[in-house]
């Protein structure tokens, strides 16, 4: 399995895990130049992990919607090129603030994702990646609506979460519908679960049809 | 907004001015993306690609930073008024509670004080005028007790969000306190330590000043155990030793905001050395 030019797996006190090089952030272990990511706090990081192809490489392009205090962006960041990061909550983004002031790639903004018009005019077009971790109702709809972010190849690489729909649902039902809803606008190109490192999480990649 | 079809963020009246830009990234829009930096090269605003994402990146964190800023200031500015509705409705309602333990007596004929005693009066049922009204009065003190506790419930939630590693030294409430005898965490954090210490000890301090009293050891930090339980002869150093601990808190709160286990710790310490030293003696 072919990881992305920039990841790899090291071993952090005997233990292979997964690493990406730059100034630490959230308390990870380090080794030099390289701090693991900590696949159990990352949905990206856990997908990459099970082989999935994210479309995450080298240099790309990256808009990445619930950027939070940075944990995962902080990575993509360190593989990827400009990475613009959207996180509507101001608490979050104190850190996330430091993340990137250690990253001259790393872009964060106060934004609200269902409102795609409100950051198009700093987030360039043509994107290699979007990523979306939002883990809120409407995930789908998040998807579709910020797809004109996206290159004619590029990737959508999302995470689920069965709860954010409906506690009550059951949680295929849930990923059934967001599934529908994201292939008005995607081709489905993979799905896992990512249980047990996040539990009811379904995790899509897709390109824009 | 059509007007702003074509508009990149870096396209505003005065290219020098750090508000407009700020203004611009945080309240501007436009209906599609566009290659902006190309335009933006194009434009002349930045000489090359590497130029355009190096001002990018300043442009978003000094951006970011300001909404952060602004709703933090938000943040406790709620919180040092919702602290000072408390005390108030606790002084009203003990107020009123000492009035009632005066009057209701007289009609009633059961003795007691306090805002329990209110609650029994206000569950009386009024037979003559001034029962009537001996008894709304007894509600209107209760009410203002829930009051009181609704409002701790909301200040120590907050308290805990605004300023983690102060709430879980200080204990929220007594961190709420301080952030409001400071005027904001940010005043609090930039205070050193021996102003903490005597914080709502004001009224105490001019005294002393004035050179009518002997200087004062400790405001409101007095209230918190490790000070309260130190042995008589080395409170002082308790409650210095603490507030240390609480401004280095209140600055971490500030300018990290990260939860930092350490702190603890260390002061569990630090305490356990003042407590042992007296047993010694
Ligand atoms: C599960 S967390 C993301 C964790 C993060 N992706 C990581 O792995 O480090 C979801 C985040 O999305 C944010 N969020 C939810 N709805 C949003 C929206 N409409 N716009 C922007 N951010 C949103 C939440 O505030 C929260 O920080």
């Amino acid at each position: 399995m072919t990881l992305p030019e920039g990841v790899e797996r090291r071993p952090f006190d005997g233990e292979e895990r997964l690493a990406t090089r730059g100034p630490p952030v959230y308390g990870e272990p380090t080794d030099g130049e390289w701090r693991a990511w900590d696949v159990r706090r990352s949905k990206l990081g856990a997908m990459i992990d099970r082989g999935m192809e994210t479309g995450l490489t080298a240099g790309a392009s990256v808009l990445y919607l619930g950027a939070a205090s940075g944990t995962t962006v902080s990575h993509v960041a360190d593989v990827a090129g400009p990475t613009y990061a959207v996180e509507f909550a101001p608490r979050p983004v104190r850190d996330l603030l430091a993340a990137a002031a250690d990253r001259s790639n790393l872009f964060p903004l106060v934004k609200d994702a269902r409102s795609p018009e409100t950051y198009a005019h700093v987030v360039e077009t043509d994107l290699d990646l979007l990523v979306q971790d939002v883990a809120t109702r409407d995930q789908a709809r998040v998807a579709v609506e910020n797809a004109r972010f996206l290159a004619e190849d590029g990737r959508l690489a999302a995470a689920i979460k069965a709860r954010s729909e409906d506690v009550t649902r059951d949680p295929e039902d849930v990923f059934a519908e967001a599934l529908a809803g994201i292939e008005e606008r995607y081709e489905v190109l993979d799905t896992q679960r990512l249980d047990p490192l996040h539990d009811d999480h379904l995790a899509v990649v897709a390109r824009p049809k | 907004m059509t007007d702003d079809v074509g508009r990149g963020w870096f396209e505003h009246g005065d290219p020098t001015s750090r508000d407009q830009r700020r203004e611009r990234i945080d309240a501007g829009s436009a209906e599609r993306p566009e290659d902006w930096p190309t335009k933006a090269v194009a434009a002349g605003f930045a000489t090359d690609r590497t130029d355009y994402y190096e001002k990018l990146h300043e442009a978003t964190i000094d951006t970011a930073r300001e909404i952060v800023r602004e709703q933090e200031l938000a943040d406790d500015h709620q919180l040092i008024h919702a602290v000072r509705a408390m005390d108030d409705c606790e002084r009203t309602a003990n107020e009123l509670a000492e009035r009632l333990a005066e009057w209701a007596p007289t009609i009633t004929g059961e003795d007691g004080t306090g805002i329990d005693y209110a609650r029994v009066v206000a569950e009386r049922d009024p037979e003559t005028p001034a029962e009537e009204r001996v008894v709304s009065l007894a509600r209107q003190v209760v009410a203002l007790a829930d009051e009181r506790d609704a409002l701790r419930e909301f200040v120590e939630r907050r308290t805990q969000s605004v300023a983690p590693n102060l709430s879980a030294l200080a204990g929220s409430i007594l961190a709420a306190q301080l952030i409001a005898l400071a005027g904001g965490l940010k005043p609090l954090a930039r205070k050193p330590s021996g102003t903490v210490q005597v914080l709502g000890a004001e009224d105490a301090l001019f005294a002393h000043l004035r050179g009518r009293a002997t200087s004062p050891k400790h405001g409101i930090i007095y209230t918190h155990e490790t000070v309260r339980t130190a042995p008589a002869g080395h409170r002082g150093s308790a409650a210095r030793a603490l507030a240390g601990k609480l401004s280095l808190a209140a600055r971490v709160d500030h300018y990290s905001g990260e939860r930092k286990p350490e702190l603890d710790a260390d002061l569990a310490e630090r305490m356990e050395r003042i407590h042992a030293r007296e047993a010694e003696r």
